[in-house]
């Protein structure tokens, strides 16, 4: 496919005429996806998909296209040229936008990141047995992802990577479940086994008799997988400088009145690990870290070539949407060993679930709690309970009622495929809050 | 839709299998979005490929390909296949082509005027005009007005004879304005996804419609909070679309109760056992799977495993009765079920979706269902929303809020909010709205399957009133 990008991208940029700039970018994959219930396959598949995108911009008016590419060469040149000229058409009959970005040259780059895949056609004999003594609903996927851009100025970028992941959860006769994922790009039969069986022995605690608590505030610790999703929020109405110029986001707080969280939280958007590619949609390098909560306090926060442009601002380079690429949550000084003991009486929340933003401004959120969640008691897992609806605010959990955060952090993959399989993943440690509010 | 002729890519696959299908999906994506009055999109992308399935030792294998000529289908086959035998090592359940009945028909969106009838550059105007409409004074801090336009074409034909072609054409409209004074922020929104043509962008209507929003907005700035309390909820038909959406069309997927989704959107508290004995809500709850609404966004004629959509009862007089379930989940629960086996595009497999489900009018005005209510809340557009994996305790948020008292309105109040679970809470439905109240809605987002898939869905429904609802604001 680099060799394909690289060819029409040449024929597109060497077909512009004078006054016009281009941004050319390809994404795609070579997929397999099966789909397990009850630790049997309910479905299995291979997805090829790629497509190419392409914006004009011609006297300040810019408009953009996207088709999926069959991998033919011709056919592929042919719809690209009809896109441009389609382009070319509309360009002129839009409205000026004063705001938009023009393609420049800030340094190209190649990444390859071949891996040893399972062939697809041993995937379910390799799985299966592994899950054959417990109940496993999931999702295989793996295969070669692919990424790249070009541009009118000169800037070329390529990324490429083999992955797999199980993403699963074991379920107990009595409902209770357990979340697993084992991920990577070197498949190894026997570590995967070796994921499971820890899994399963996890599973084994769930089926203690189970304790229902009411709602109210509880003393709590959320372990990196909860925590994964709590920082996920901040890529939606968080960290977004348009979204706080826009009065749409939950930090608006401590832009503006200087609100702060507490000294123990620290987040940063951090592409030292190398799983994700530090180029956006333009081309731009993101800076390989950068700070934005340090301390509790708003240091910095995502901006796009494009709000900078608009706002006034210094790009950081953040993509279009300015959510979070590569988030990292900095560990602490907590010992993850000791987390159930020193939450003496309290509860453990493994995991959390469908969260939203209940009042945005005020940075509240609600949700579920979800898979292994446990009472504990005197330092000790007691039971298990029943899920139950938080709803509290940021500026509670991370402000004063956050007492501690563990001192390793875990990789959590993304394992999202709606616009395909994603890359990347939420680096982060687990936290023990003083107190959240359970509603439900 | 494109050069290739389905049918002869079929003939020309050679597999030993004991069905073959192609699903051809072609759709065209289009925004033209206005932004604090300069253009923040003018985009159009173009989706397009063909879903390959094979059914061999009682397993569907499939390969979503994007290569179109004869040559890469009838290979994509012969990998499918591979990848059905594989599964039939471990299958959840054993297929025959009772799955995948034979059939042969059409369908078109209904609409006035075609896309060609409106060029970008004046539904550019509009929205820029939307957006002076909008933007009341400078207490909106931010608007934005956007058009979506998306046209799809369907083929599916398979080697048990069926030949079925759609054409869609589906709009989404969305008007939207952040007003702010001093820490409040409030933002009011009014949004559309229909099976219509480009009258859906008549400038009165759509001035109408934004000067509504940017006024609204405003008022939000000055009201009081909603109070903290249990009472009366009288929900608006744009917010009974999240309602019917999570807490009643989810809950009843089949694939869902046979536990497909329990790693990802997760499980129901609805059972195989429930259908036909569950009291779901009171007796004037009736719900529709209907896919034959005018306009509504999730209209079709087949799904996508071939099986003609029809009008149905899913739950009558308050009493489950149908599943939201296609012919594999038919087959696997021995459930009865609707046409609703539907895969987002050509490069995922068809899992039970919503479709249009909708809630079924009864005979109150809207202000008789005021005058009923001594003392609640009125609520409007939903702006948050969460749901517990077994479809039970829900939270919801809204933009707009008035204050029910003496059966009248009187106050606008700003974050509104409620909880409940859902069986009680459907039960605790005590009056419908008319006609006249009853408005059709729908989502171009709503996310299930592994692999993940985003797809359409339509909600309709009159005006509801519920008792007993703990109500509360904001922060």
């Amino acid at each position: 496919m680099e060799q394909l990008f690289k060819q029409l991208s040449e024929t597109l940029l060497n077909n512009l005429r004078k006054g016009e700039h281009l941004k050319v970018s390809i994404g795609g994959e070579k997929s397999q996806f099966v789909r397990f219930s009850q630790s049997k396959v309910r479905q299995s598949g291979l997805v090829d998909d790629a497509s190419l995108s392409i914006e004009l911009i011609n006297d300040e008016r810019t408009c953009s296209g996207s088709f999926t590419l069959t991998g033919n060469i011709t056919t592929d040149e042919t719809t690209a040229m009809a896109e441009l000229n389609r382009l070319r058409d509309e360009v002129g009959t839009l409205p000026k936008d004063p705001f938009v970005v023009m393609p420049e040259d800030t340094g190209s780059s190649r990444e390859e990141h071949n891996g040893s895949l399972l062939p697809a056609e041993e995937v379910v004999a390799s799985l299966s047995p592994a899950m054959q003594e417990v109940d496993l609903a999931g999702i295989w996927a793996s295969g070669r992802i692919f990424t790249g851009n070009a541009n009118s100025a000169g800037q070329k970028h390529w990324f490429a990577t083999d992955t797999f992941s199980l993403d699963y959860s074991l379920i107990t006769p009595d409902e209770r479940m357990v979340k697993g994922t084992f991920a990577g790009s070197n498949w190894d039969q026997t570590e995967y086994e070796k994921n499971m069986a820890k899994s399963i022995a996890k599973l084994r605690i769930m089926e203690k008799p189970g304790k229902k608590i009411e709602p109210g505030a509880y003393r709590t610790y959320i372990a990196p997988a909860g925590v994964a999703d709590i920082v996920g929020m901040f890529s939606w109405g968080g960290v977004g400088e348009a979204s706080i110029q826009q009065g749409d986001s939950s930090l608006c707080k401590m832009r503006q009145n200087d609100v702060k969280m507490s000294p123990c939280f620290t987040l940063s958007e951090d592409f030292t690990s190398g799983i994700i590619p530090r180029f956006n949609s333009n081309g731009e390098l993101a800076p390989e870290k950068l700070d934005l909560i340090l301390a509790g306090s708003l240091k910095n926060t995502l901006v796009s070539s494009r709000t900078a442009k608009e706002y006034g601002l210094q790009s950081n380079y953040a993509g279009e949407g300015e959510s979070l690429r590569s988030p990292v949550l900095s560990p602490g000084d907590l010992n993850e060993d000791e987390v159930v003991q020193k939450i003496d009486n309290g509860i453990y929340l493994s995991n959390l679930h469908y969260l939203n933003w209940s009042d945005r401004p005020g940075g509240r959120i609600t949700g579920m709690t979800r898979y292994a969640c446990f009472w504990v008691e005197n330092g000790e897992v007691v039971a298990p309970i029943e899920n139950m609806r938080f709803d509290d605010s940021i500026y509670n959990f991370f402000g004063e009622n956050l007492e501690a955060v563990t001192d390793k952090a875990h990789l959590h993959p993304t394992v999202e495929t709606y616009d395909g399989r994603e890359l990347g993943g939420v680096s982060c440690p687990g936290i023990l809050l003083k107190s959240f509010e359970l509603t439900l | 839709m494109s050069k290739l002729n389905l049918q002869d890519a079929l003939s020309a696959i050679d597999v030993q299998a004991d069905w073959v299908g192609l699903r051809e999906v072609k759709e065209s994506t289009t925004y033209r979005i206005i932004r604090d009055g300069n253009p923040q999109a003018n985009s159009q992308e173009v989706d397009h490929g063909v879903m390959v399935e094979v059914l061999a030792d009682g397993q569907f294998g499939y390969y979503g390909c994007n290569n179109l000529d004869h040559a890469s289908i009838a290979n994509a086959a012969k990998k499918a296949l591979v990848q059905a035998k594989a599964a039939a090592k471990n299958p959840i359940f054993e297929f025959t082509t009772e799955a995948r009945p034979a059939t042969k028909g059409n369908f078109q969106s209904p609409f006035q005027q075609s896309v060609n009838e409106l060029s970008a550059g004046k539904l550019n105007e509009i929205m820029l005009k939307a957006y002076n409409q909008l933007k009341v004074n400078d207490q909106i801090v931010s608007a934005s007005a956007m058009a979506m336009i998306i046209e799809t074409e369907s083929k599916f034909v398979s080697s048990n004879g069926s030949d079925v072609q759609q054409s869609f054409l589906m709009v989404q409209s969305d008007y939207s304005a952040m007003a702010n004074k001093g820490d409040i922020y409030q933002r009011r929104t009014d949004n559309h996804c229909l099976q219509i043509g480009m009258e859906e962008f008549d400038e009165d209507l759509v001035l109408a419609r934004a000067s509504r929003v940017g006024e609204q907005a405003l008022e939000l700035l000055d009201a009081e909070d909603c109070p903290t309390e249990t009472t009366n909820l009288v929900l608006a038909s744009d917010q009974m679309m999240l309602q019917i959406h999570e807490s009643v069309g989810h809950a009843l997927e089949v694939d869902r109760i046979l536990g497909d989704e329990r790693n990802y959107a997760g499980w129901s508290f609805v059972r195989e056992a429930d259908f036909g004995k569950l009291q779901y809500g009171s007796k004037i709850m009736n719900i529709t799977f209907d896919p034959t609404v005018d306009n509504q966004f999730a209209c079709y004629g087949y799904d996508d495993g071939g099986l003609k959509a029809e009008r149905d009862f899913i739950i009558k007089d308050g009493l489950l009765v149908k599943g939201l379930g296609g012919k594999e989940s038919q087959l696997r629960s021995g459930l009865p079920g609707v046409a609703n086996f539907r895969a987002s595009s050509w490069n995922r497999a068809p899992i039970d979706r919503m479709a249009n489900l909708n809630l079924e009018p009864g005979d109150s005005t809207f202000d008789e269902i005021i005058a009923a209510v001594d003392h609640g809340v009125y609520m409007e557009t939903n702006r948050s929303w969460s749901i517990d994996d077994y479809r039970n305790k829900f939270q919801f948020g809204c933009e707009y809020g008035k204050l029910i008292e003496n059966g009248k309105l009187t106050k606008t109040l700003k974050n509104p909010n409620y909880r409940a679970i859902s069986n009680p809470f459907w039960n605790s439905l005590k009056m419908l709205g008319n006609q006249d109240t009853f408005e059709v809605y729908g989502t171009p987002y709503c996310g299930k399957g592994e692999p993940n898939q985003a797809i359409r869905v339509g909600h309709a429904s009159p005006v509801c009133l519920f008792e007993n609802v703990e109500i509360f604001g904001g922060a």
